[in-house]
């Protein structure tokens, strides 16, 4: 009665590895509890929000927002621009209270119509 | 060869020595990479002959961390062993108990961490004398734990331990525990073997991976022992433990076959060691230093007449049940000593209570009679034992209790002061 | 010194994937997020019990993307000197595959680190432990829902100091000062790029090096969650959150904490405690006592810098 072996894919380099790991029992597990990383570790937490931090047209592209926001969602993009993952932006308002031109807008989530 | 591995040139040698330095000699011969260091009565000279193996260049690489309480000596080596390292300490009586939370830690974790014990009595009252209490009370936590009987077997044993923790369907941690003082701190001949034959027996961790399984490699990271929610695999995660240790037992077997091969030096199956069962009617179980005497017991008992046999325990985790069930087949009535407590258990003694679980649903096996005896280092003397074997054959061939039983069990040499 | 622009070049990578569980601007995330930027990928962590062990995902995933160890609640110090000792040992055994290259950091809370940590912290410092130890500040056992530790301030209200805390901060900078390490430094999370600046000196540095960041806590000091770099900033400019590190004995004031010299300069305590709702049960007297406890601590801190002064350091 050996391990199986399907779990020792975790040993490989990070491309070979699976991004999150499934067993079926306890036969199949590792010894250890080992987790692998991954984005949204607790899921879409976008859903969090209450109020969406929106860029408006004022925005200098300073990168104090990217500096400061805690979840670290703020990427520049090629052009200089700056953009909020809103998949897992948690709606804190860090980044509009620290922008130094006032040009993020805290906009309450049920006033938004997504398209 | 790797380069630095050139530099260990012991050759096979024999040296008289106290079982504290057999310890010591045992880790360096199998190459640990990591020792963490903590004095404590009677493991000091353990750590100390490290230190001097590890100033003096004898053990070039090897990393020698004093660290500042039990506690963390088992946290340092978690640590190290996490990070793909043969790892190696010792310690003793209350350190184990600070150090508890860290013992189910390192089990949980599946390290395979040796540790060396020089078994002494709890506290209160204060005891650093002989006594496996303090082991033995680490049962549930997932270490293997073994008892040596003579200073070779220190040495041989923790060879044998590294070979048997590090297999990739073992991985578990183990206590070598040996008698406070009565191994520690006397002297005896102690073969010390050749570097390359230990080499092949126990190959130094054979890539700079380290294990062949998880560790800590910035190339591909991973996060090891968070939460798991209890409808997750948390309960899956600790079963696994206990189907670890069942198959320790094979391997265990395995391993001291092998070393028997290559050593020359026989310690039974590996679980226990039977002394002259085949022809007794009385026997007893016994473990650690105490079963080295025992057999002188039996031998003089043997001349005399008497049909007495022993039977040594090696190995308390994982319990050799099937083997107590066949050595229980032989006989007709079984004493089991033991030198450790289990208060408030049905015999209050820890390995009696095991043996008479092993036997539970199976026929044709010996009565166990509980014996307790040596707590806290008292001397056990080798007329003690012949009178312990003298009174069980009592007890079979007359059904004549013994005056010393108290709720059930035997308290053999409690004081009477006239 | 960096420059945000130049952080905005060199820093994109993000170590602490997004989509975890911290609470909404959780002042830990910013010190972890801005920390792992300076150490980069070859950092092995190790975390004793606190905010940090659960905020990193369930069994399977993980939100770091870097060598992560959960350990037992006293035991982070003395992991990390194992794991730093393992790295020597196998660099000795396999020179040039890079394991000496790997630095060792433990990241503990203020429990963590000033009560039951403080054995093996200490033991660490002592023997010099090749390891970065980092303890984020939320003044209080957060995980476990706000109860007062060593490092809480004097004044605060926890669950168990629900009138305010009587005893005083601990000072763990200067305890570890005491220890004579190579590197000690104070950070806070509304100076990011100071806070960059420091890791990467400590990681240049061999030895056990000490760095303490303030990381406010929206739920445990009672505040909306974006105020959280602001009243870090707050800490700062009233002087009681002091940034500066000592090196091999020498003290020296950090940018934003120097221009504090001048007295002047500080802005009166209210304003920071004011905003935050555990000190909403501070008496007058309190305030005066404690407004009067930093006016002391920076007169002693003016002695130290002059004595260092004199003696030509």
């Amino acid at each position: 009665m050996t391990d199986s072996d399907k779990w020792k894919k975790i040993n490989k380099s990070v491309k070979e590895r699976p991004k999150v790991q499934e067993y079926k029992n306890w036969k199949e597990l590792p010894p250890i509890p080992i987790s692998l990383p991954i984005d949204g570790s607790m899921g879409t937490t976008g859903d969090w929000r209450t109020f969406r931090p929106i860029i408006s047209d004022g925005c200098n592209q300073c990168g104090m927002c990217w500096m400061y926001c805690p979840e670290g969602v703020i990427t520049r993009m090629e052009d200089g621009s700056f953009k909020i993952d809103l998949k897992y932006c948690k709606g804190c308002g860090i980044c509009a209270k620290e922008c130094p031109s006032n040009s993020i807008d805290m906009i309450r989530e049920s006033e938004i119509k997504d398209d | 060869m790797i380069e630095s591995q050139k530099d260990f040139v012991q050759k096979k040698e024999t040296l008289i020595m106290k079982g504290n330095l057999a310890a010591a000699y045992a880790a360096k011969s199998a190459r640990v990479q990591v020792i963490s260091a903590y004095p404590i009565t009677p493991q000091t000279t353990v750590v100390e002959k490290l230190s001097e193996f590890v100033d003096n260049g004898e053990m070039p690489g090897t990393q020698y961390i004093k660290v500042e309480s039990e506690h963390s000596v088992f946290a340092a080596v978690i640590g190290a062993s996490k990070a793909g390292t043969r790892t190696f300490t010792a310690t003793a009586g209350q350190g184990i108990f600070y150090a508890h939370e860290m013992i189910h830690w390192a089990a949980g974790s599946r390290l395979p961490i040796v540790v060396s014990i020089a078994s002494r009595g709890a506290a209160p009252p204060w005891n650093i004398w002989a006594d496996f209490t303090d082991v033995i009370s680490q049962r549930d936590t997932g270490w293997l734990s073994s008892f040596c009987a003579t200073h070779q077997e220190i040495y041989d044993e923790i060879l044998m331990s590294y070979k048997v923790c590090e297999d990739p369907d073992i991985l578990l941690p183990k206590f070598i525990a040996y008698g406070g003082f009565i191994l520690s701190h006397t002297s005896k001949p102690v073969i010390l073997e050749e570097q390359h034959l230990v080499d092949k027996f126990l190959p130094p961790l054979p890539s700079e991976e380290g294990w062949p399984h998880i560790w800590i490699d910035p190339k591909r990271p991973m996060m090891f022992g968070n939460l798991i929610m209890p409808s997750g695999f948390y309960y899956e995660f600790r079963m696994k433990l206990h189907d670890a240790f069942i198959r320790a037992k094979e391997k265990i077997k395995s391993v001291a076959k092998e070393f028997e091969k290559t050593f020359g030096r026989d310690y039974g199956n590996g679980l226990i060691q039977e002394y002259k069962m085949n022809d007794a009617e009385v026997g007893v179980i016994i473990y650690g230093d105490l079963a080295l005497q025992m057999e002188q017991a039996v031998d003089d008992l043997k001349e005399e007449g008497y049909k007495v046999g022993m039977v040594k325990l090696r190995h308390f985790r994982p319990f050799p049940s099937e083997d107590i069930v066949e050595v229980a087949k032989k006989v007709k009535l079984l004493g089991v000593i033991d030198r450790a407590t289990a208060f408030g258990s049905q015999t209050g003694g820890p390995v009696s209570c095991e043996v008479k679980s092993a036997l539970h649903n199976t026929q044709g096996t010996a009565n166990i009679l509980p014996i307790i005896n040596g707590l806290g280092g008292r001397e056990v003397t080798l007329d003690q034992q012949k009178n312990q074997l003298k009174m069980l054959v009592k007890l079979f061939e007359t059904g004549e209790i013994p005056k010393d039983i108290i709720h059930g069990t035997l308290w053999d040499g409690l004081l009477e002061v006239e | 010194m960096v420059k945000l622009k130049d952080a905005l070049e060199s820093c994109q990578e993000e170590y602490f994937l997004p989509g975890n569980s911290c609470c909404a601007g959780c002042g830990l995330e910013i010190a972890l997020r801005w920390a792992m930027k300076a150490l980069g990928h070859k950092t092995a962590l190790v975390t004793p019990a606190s905010c940090l062990n659960v905020v990193v995902g369930l069994w399977p995933k993980a939100a770091p993307n870097f060598p992560f160890t959960n350990m037992a609640f006293a035991a982070g110090a003395a992991a990390a000197t194992g794991i730093s000792a393992a790295f020597k040992a196998k660099n000795y055994r396999f020179p040039g595959k890079g394991w000496d290259e790997i630095t060792t950091i433990t990241f503990a809370g203020d429990g963590g680190t000033a009560d039951i940590g403080i054995q093996g912290l200490s033991g660490a410092a002592e023997r010099n432990s090749d390891q970065i130890y980092v303890c984020y500040d939320n003044e209080a056992y957060m995980n476990t829902g706000i109860q007062r530790s060593s490092s809480t301030p004097h004044g605060a209200i926890t669950t168990t100091t629900t009138l305010g805390k009587e005893r005083y901060k601990k000072n763990l900078p200067a305890i570890m000062a005491a220890h004579e390490i190579p590197y000690v430094a104070t950070c806070s999370i509304s100076e990011p790029l100071d806070l960059y600046d420091k890791f990467k000196k400590a990681k240049s540095i061999n030895g056990c090096r000490y760095i303490h960041i303030l990381a406010p806590c929206p739920p445990g000091w009672g505040y909306q969650s974006e105020d959280s770099i602001d009243l870090a900033r707050l800490a700062v400019k009233t002087g009681s959150w002091i940034l500066y590190e000592v090196e091999n004995g020498i003290m020296k004031l950090s940018k934003k904490s120097k221009i504090l010299l001048d007295p002047t300069k500080r802005i009166p305590l209210i304003d920071y405690l004011s905003k935050q709702k555990r000190f909403s049960k501070i008496s007058e007297k309190d305030l005066i006592n404690l407004q009067e406890r930093i006016e002391k601590n920076w007169d002693q801190i003016n002695l130290e810098l002059k004595c260092q002064e004199n003696y030509g350091k």
